[in-house]
């Protein structure tokens, strides 16, 4: 495989969200406005790029039998960096994700990479899928947030463009589940006519 | 009087499938048919009480008194992994007809988020050990209550004609959706 379609595969084709259907409850959780998704779509993207490096280069060393619980430690680790890294920082959006970061941790789409990719393949191969994954992972959260935020509040990104109420359900939770089913519906369809 | 609430805000107002978005996993992966969808609950109210008190003792008496709060995340995931495991064993030897019932569905508890939320909840939420493990045990039911109710629908929705995009992951999708819409309706009860 080369490195181009390795990274690129995340994005439509295997999407860990619209097409593999990984990782959705922080998808259908925190996309109630486009900057709340982008956010935990960077800080899983990190997670996922360094465990995927360190797992990859480790790999050789960890016994067959203990490596679940040895990718958890790592991948648990990096989510605590992460925790306190944004605590730091971005004070805001910690207070709106709330316990959705320390839940990285059981992302299955983290865990899935590290056992499915990072344990067989190079270093180099991992790090691509691991910004691949998870800039698709990104970009799924942030679609979701956007569209759920311009039905749901009449605004992007923040910035309205719509006076007055506008849907509220569709940022309230079952709107994430009804938007994130027909967006699915509408990527299948698309799949299948190209 | 504040048992029941904790009750009654667990499993119906803010529902832990439903309105908190944790263990979609199962809830979307294991709810095909109902008789799956009651022995997956099951063996998440286990895990999930007895996670509960393990990783509030483990806090109050080993991460507080030495100001290691920071390490919860990476500790209550290994106390988790390893406890499924020891569930396991001990099911498998003390009580073989539980283990038969409950058995294939331990493995996927481990990553299942909401055992994990559940443990972290009671910690910030500030409960003591009596109210965590009401807190835990209301939970599994909500789990149960939402997990069974969309397995009945979707038995269901096996029968119906659906347009081609829309079938397996989009339409169950819309369903919890609209299940959700009905739950909203609890808002307001406490």
């Amino acid at each position: 495989m080369n490195q181009w379609s390795n990274f690129i595969k995340g994005f439509i084709k295997e999407n860990p969200v619209f097409v593999l259907l990984l990782g959705l409850c922080p998808t259908l959780a925190v996309t109630s406005s486009a900057i709340n998704g982008f956010g935990m779509g960077i800080a899983t993207t990190f997670v996922l790029i360094c465990s995927n490096m360190v797992i990859s280069l480790i790999r050789n060393f960890i016994p067959d039998k203990v490596r679940i619980p040895s990718f958890i430690v790592i991948i648990a680790s990096f989510v605590t960096i992460v925790e306190l890294v944004m605590q730091a920082y971005s004070p805001s959006l910690f207070e709106a994700l709330g316990i959705f970061i320390p839940l990285i941790v059981v992302n299955c789409l983290i865990l899935g990479r590290a056992e499915g990719f990072a344990s067989k393949q190079s270093f180099i191969s991992s790090l691509i899928d691991g910004i691949g994954m998870g800039l698709g992972f990104t970009f799924a959260l942030t679609l979701l947030g956007s569209i759920r935020e311009m039905l749901g509040n009449g605004s992007i990104f923040g910035f309205k463009f719509i006076e007055g109420d506008a849907i509220l359900v569709f940022i309230l939770q079952p709107g994430a589940f009804i938007v994130l089913g027909y967006l699915i519906a509408v990527i299948n369809r698309i799949k299948k006519s190209a | 009087m504040e048992y029941f609430i904790i009750i009654i805000s667990a499993i119906f107002v803010s529902n832990i499938v439903l309105s908190q978005f944790l263990g979609i996993c199962p809830f979307l992966g294991v709810s095909g048919k109902v008789s799956t969808a009651v022995g997956m609950s099951g063996a998440v109210l286990f895990v999930m009480t007895i996670a509960t008190i393990v990783t509030w003792l483990i806090f109050n008496y080993v991460l507080e008194p030495f100001n290691i709060t920071f390490l919860q995340t990476i500790i209550f995931i290994l106390v988790i992994a390893s406890l499924v495991q020891m569930v396991e064993i001990v099911l498998k030897k003390v009580s073989p007809p539980l283990y038969q019932a409950l058995g294939i569905y331990l493995p996927l508890i481990t990553t299942n988020c909401a055992v994990l939320g559940v443990a972290i909840l009671t910690i910030s939420n500030n409960f003591n050990l009596v109210e965590g493990v009401v807190f835990a045990i209301a939970n599994a039911i909500g789990f149960g209550l939402a997990m069974t109710l969309f397995a009945g629908l979707r038995e269901h929705l096996d029968l119906m004609e659906v347009p081609k995009s829309m079938r397996g992951a989009p339409i169950a999708l819309v369903t919890a959706g609209i299940l959700a819409l009905a739950f909203m309706g609890f808002v307001g009860l406490v």
